[in-house]
């Protein structure tokens, strides 16, 4: 198997993410909390990316950052993931009335804008985690549901799979054995994009103050807290906005290879 | 009925329906919510009496459909109600910052249009050579990036880096065309980066599309010139496909709007609802949301209908 | 051989075609389509190029316009067209020659025309290009085109878009967009492939005529031998991109050289004397069936029966319901009315009701090998899953039985851990046929199974299941168009037209005069492989016309 050096250097970079994310309190250099430095100090061998708005360690902060931003958006999209995929199989195996009420439902929830409905919706309701992953996470498998759906009708179609009806194989079988293996892979460059979009989501949304609420910070608030410095040409709100980019551009270089692979089918093995 | 009449009407009526659903579960769906208006307005210490007063002085007391319906009919006739924390009048206020949210989205879309359609054509035309690798990475590292990350972006490179611009945009009352054109170039700028890349993708895409069809290569078996085959071949069956995605992304543009206006803290309708979710301001939220929600239907049905006409098989049914 | 003479229309000299092919995710691999072959066409004569899947015919065809499809690179020889080689002629010159000397009609009428413009301007586009008429004119010699091809009020023809008409009208049409620039030689490149029996051999005659009539030179390319042996005035005989045998229509029928030729020459004489009645292992009775949502009947009254241990033909051309037939059957599709009995006892119309026995015993094998298969398991796994799941068969007693199986089909060992994407067309319809003995059913319903294969192959697929019907004893329900299949296989043969059966028999008095009118038509229909039988068929049938 041949893998591009794109998708190598996303699936690097991710990995780095991911670690920064799970050692932070290991490898940040200063507390995440603490004014350590003056404000708005540029970078040193003291502080490698500057001190923010009040003369926190911005280094410190962009890597407790990364743990927020990277779980918040894990969870929501595994959720959106998870719901999306059991109800799109449901309503391509199932068929008739279920189907139809899912798809409806979808298709109401896809008519206006997920960030204008999130915006809606958490005018109302606290901001806290939970809230916040779960909204993400139901807004999102909207999309989940729709592509697993289409994936599993087209494969329902398929000769084997009336094979295995006509040979009097069970529901199970049939979605697990027949049609999972097959699906597989769009699945999984979906999950990578339903990934990229939470990052974005939630970023957008503690950018403009309705996401993480501090003591916490991820990315997006880091951003929003350090905007009013690049008047006076200050770049710490950039480091933060780096980040996201940077994660982002990774994981959609990964799924680009793997969305691309789907097309040539080999039985799993690269031949 | 000529059946291609009768499938507009029929997708109109489906649009309008959908717009009433939607403004269903915008009010309703939000009442069902855990959250209490009242207690959000008068905070946590508020006496119980208090808060039964003011639940009876806006009507909460009252079901829920009453509500919803009481709220359309005024809805339809212009009166979207008053807005809980300030009391003033809230179709007055959309009404002033309406304008402003348009001149910004035409603005874009006036450039965002035909450039994205024009290096979707280059890309197709070199589809895997260099202008098309190039023209796809950039793009596709452009919709990698929120909003407001291409903003501040753009924001240091044009005012720190090269100072061209002012890095907050002032649009008020009585000032010029000109002077409003130039406040708003910069929010105009993120704001075409980021409608661009997905409708150049989509357009390249579609174009490819057609280019792979048969009557493709039979046109160059008959001795057509690349341009006439892109002419009188590919842009017939294509043009279709493209306007669809340029009106689909122009939908798009509702959502970059609201968080291109709170980075350059642009008077408009975005930041209106953004200000007011933050206030816990339903009344606004539901009424700017409905908006919001009726322009991006509004231009989904338009792209489907667009599909529909184009269709030659419904045009000319059998 | 013809000889290598100058001053012919079209000259190709060593012609070597090779293209790159990119599969994703792997190092890209090189390929060599056409390989040292050399052909000459005098002006008015017409070239057969006849070869399988792969064989480079319509590659070579192509390259007679200097058109390689994506990636496909002319790299040796020399195309010689009146007179000076078209490899050079440079982009300018090419869109001079092609369109005006060379015209190309495509396998798929349906998919070469533009959908949104109408059939006229499409047909004349070409003529007015290269200035060849006046508009006034162009418009004048589609319409006499138009109703030299048989096409139905030749005035209003050009007016309609290309959805607006049907398969072998639009067929027509082509020829005629190919014929309008009055170019000096034509590529047919499958024309009538994609069309049923009965429109190919009207479709055939609108052609040679139109050939004939213009005096048009032209290559037609096809895998079946029989229907290029109507038309050719000389066969050239491809496989792997190489020339097997080159000569005159005559010689190339008549007395084949190569084993290759004669291998295809002698392809569907399977000789299969049939097997006397006897009790029937399936009934299916009165019929009726339609599918959900619509308004009308796909099977009306269909009454058949399948003798135990032999095979039932069913014949029809698309749209007649045999598949639909073979749907009930199983309890794909639930019969409206009518009752199926099998093996002694009546079948539930529905499958959800069926009892594991009645599933096992009867299988179905498809036409599209390719699909039946879950690319996702392995050929042990696809021919394992019946046995595990009817006779709880597991580990080595499984592993022994999928051999024995594997044998039976004539693969032998090692392909149990093979994919289906590593196998041959004819060992993947090989490895269906396994899964469905695994179960050991009375009956096997086989859907068209070989229509998806090259001739040879096909025929090995025949010969194994006459094989294993001696073997095991297993019963045919053999769905199929092709008439050939029928006489090679069948021992009792339904005619369907419609959703009706219209003739029912034995073999023998099936296929034996007099027929009525529709059997008689679709066997009429079926090439031969003989030199001048589509004259003798359309003779006899204006003759028959005529006498009406």
């Amino acid at each position: 198997m041949r893998i591009p050096v794109s998708a190598l250097l996303g699936m690097s970079i991710t990995t780095i993410f991911v670690l920064i994310a799970i050692f932070a309190p290991w490898i940040a250099p200063y507390p995440i909390e603490s004014a350590v430095g003056k404000v708005w100090e540029n970078p040193s061998t003291t502080y490698w990316l500057g001190t923010d708005t009040i003369g926190r360690d911005i280094l410190s902060r962009l890597l407790y950052g990364a743990q927020v931003t990277i779980f918040v958006a894990l969870v929501s999209s595994l959720l959106a993931f998870s719901m999306g995929a059991f109800f799109g199989f449901l309503a391509a195996t199932r068929g008739g009335w279920i189907d139809m009420v899912l798809s409806r439902a979808v298709d109401l929830m896809m008519a206006v804008p997920s960030l204008i409905v999130a915006l809606v919706v958490l005018s109302v309701l606290p901001l806290n985690l939970t809230v916040l992953i779960l909204v993400m996470g139901i807004l999102d498998s909207t999309r989940v549901f729709r592509l697993s759906r289409a994936v599993a009708v087209d494969i329902a179609v398929m000769d084997y799979v009336e094979a295995a009806r006509l040979r009097g194989e069970k529901q199970g079988w049939i979605i697990f054995r027949e049609i999972l293996p097959n699906a597989l892979s769009p699945l999984v460059a979906e999950f990578g994009l339903r990934f990229i979009f939470a990052v974005l989501f939630i970023s957008t949304l503690s950018f403009l103050g309705l996401g993480i609420q501090p003591p916490l910070s991820d990315w997006g608030g880091m951003v929003r807290e350090n905007k009013d410095g690049l008047v006076y040409g200050k770049a710490a709100a950039l480091m933060p906005a780096l980040a996201i980019a940077v994660l982002a551009i990774s994981v959609n270089l990964v799924a680009d290879w793997v969305l691309q692979r789907t097309s040539s089918l080999k039985g799993g093995r690269g031949a | 009925m000529h059946p291609l009449l009768k499938l507009v009407v029929q997708r109109l009526v489906l649009g309008l329906l959908l717009l009433l659903a939607v403004s269903v579960v915008i009010f309703l769906g939000v009442e069902m919510l855990p959250g209490d208006t009242a207690q959000a307005i008068l905070g946590q210490s508020a006496t119980p009496v208090a808060l039964a007063n003011l639940r009876a002085q806006m009507g909460l007391d009252q079901p829920p459909w009453v509500r919803y319906f009481t709220w359309l009919a005024h809805a339809l006739q212009g009166d979207l109600g008053k807005a809980l924390t300030n009391n003033k009048d809230i179709a007055h206020a959309i009404g002033q910052r309406l304008g402003n949210t348009l001149f910004l989205a035409v603005c874009a879309a006036v450039i965002a249009v035909p450039l994205a359609i024009g290096l979707g054509l280059i890309a197709a035309r070199h589809h895997g050579r260099w202008p098309d690798k190039l023209i796809s990475g950039v793009t596709l590292a452009m919709i990698s990036l929120p909003e407001f990350v291409a903003a501040y972006f753009v924001i240091f490179l044009l005012t720190q880096v090269v100072h061209v611009f002012q890095p907050v945009s002032m649009v008020f009352p009585g000032m010029g065309f000109f002077a409003q054109l130039k406040a708003v170039a910069l929010p105009m700028i993120v704001l075409v980066m980021v409608v661009l890349a997905h409708m150049m993708r989509m357009t390249r895409a579609a174009i490819l599309n057609v280019m792979q069809s048969a009557y493709i290569e039979t046109a160059e078996l008959k001795g057509l010139s690349p341009m006439q085959v892109i002419w009188r071949h590919a842009l017939p069956n294509a043009i279709a496909p493209i306007i669809s995605v340029v009106v689909i992304n122009l939908a798009y543009l509702v959502v970059g709007v609201v968080v291109v206006e709170v980075v350059f803290s642009y008077n408009a309708l975005g930041q209106y609802l953004v200000d007011h979710v933050a206030k816990r301001d339903l009344p606004v939220v539901q009424a700017v949301g409905i908006i919001f929600a009726a322009v991006y239907i509004g231009l989904n049905i338009l792209a489907d209908l667009i599909g529909i006409i184009a269709n030659p098989r419904l045009r000319h049914p059998k | 051989m013809p000889k290598i003479g100058t001053g012919d229309l079209l000259e190709i000299r060593n012609l070597r075609i090779e293209a790159t092919a990119y599969p994703p995710g792997e190092k890209p691999r090189h390929l060599m389509l056409v390989d040292d072959v050399s052909v000459t066409l005098a002006k008015g004569r017409v070239l057969g190029l006849i070869g399988e899947s792969g064989a480079g015919k319509s590659t070579i065809g192509l390259a007679a316009m200097a058109y390689g499809r994506g990636g496909v690179r002319l790299t040796g020889g020399q195309v010689l067209l009146n007179g000076r080689d078209i490899r050079t002629a440079g982009t300018k010159g090419l869109q001079a020659l092609r369109g005006r000397e060379v015209t190309y009609v495509a396998q798929s009428a349906a998919a070469a025309f533009n959908p949104a413009k109408r059939l006229m301007e499409q047909v004349i586009e070409t003529t007015l290009l290269h200035k060849v008429l006046s508009r006034f004119e162009a418009e004048a010699r589609a319409v006499d085109l138009f109703r030299k091809l048989g096409l139905p009020n030749p005035e209003s023809f050009g007016r309609r878009y290309p959805h607006q008409v049907s398969g072998g009208q639009l067929q027509r049409a082509m020829t005629a967009m190919a014929l309008c620039p009055m170019p000096d030689l034509v590529i047919f490149d499958e024309p009538t492939t994609a069309l049923d029996v009965t429109t190919q051999i009207d479709v055939l005659a609108a052609i040679k005529e139109a050939i004939h009539d213009t005096g048009v030179a032209a290559i037609y390319i096809t895998h079946d031998l029989a229907v290029v042996a109507q038309v050719a005035d000389d066969i050239m005989v491809l496989r792997h991109g190489k020339t097997v045998e080159y000569g005159s229509a005559d010689q190339i029928i008549n007395t084949p050289a190569e084993a290759y030729t004669q291998a295809l020459v002698s392809v569907r004489s399977i000789d299969h004397t049939e097997k006397s009645s006897a009790a029937p292992v399936l009934r299916a009775e009165g019929i009726t069936a339609r599918y959900r949502g619509t308004d009308f009947d796909v099977l009306k009254n269909v009454t058949v029966d399948v003798a135990a241990g032999q095979t039932l033909a069913i014949v029809g051309e698309s749209g007649s319901g045999k598949s639909t037939l073979a749907r009930v059957i199983t309890g794909l599709l639930p019969a409206g009315a009518g009752t199926i009995t099998f093996a002694g006892r009546v079948l539930s119309p529905d499958l959800a009701s069926r009892t594991k026995d009645d599933l096992r015993e009867v299988q179905m094998v498809y036409q599209m090998a390719d699909t039946a298969m879950n690319p996702r398991q392995t050929v042990g796994t696809i021919i394992g899953r019946p046995l595990e799941f009817y006779f709880g068969l597991k580990g080595e007693a499984k592993r022994a039985r999928v051999q024995a199986l594997l044998d039976e089909i004539e693969m032998g060992a090692g392909f149990e851990n093979r994919y289906p994407a590593e196998l041959s067309g004819g060992q993947k319809q090989r490895v269906c046929i396994a899964r469905a003995l695994a179960a050991k059913p009375k009956l096997i319903i086989c859907d068209e199974v070989t229509s998806a294969l090259d001739p040879l192959v096909a025929d090995g697929i025949l010969k194994l299941l006459l094989d294993l019907q001696a073997k095991e004893g297993v019963a045919y329900l053999f769905i199929t168009h092709d008439l050939a299949t029928v006489k090679a296989i069948a021992d009792k043969i339904a005619v369907m037209y419609r959703g009706e059966v219209v003739r029912y028999g034995q073999k023998s008095d099936v296929l034996a005069p007099p027929f009525d009118d529709y059997t008689d038509l679709l066997l009429s229909s079926v090439p031969e492989m003989k030199l001048g039988w589509l004259e003798g068929v359309l003779k006899s049938r204006k003759m028959a016309s005529a006498g009406n």
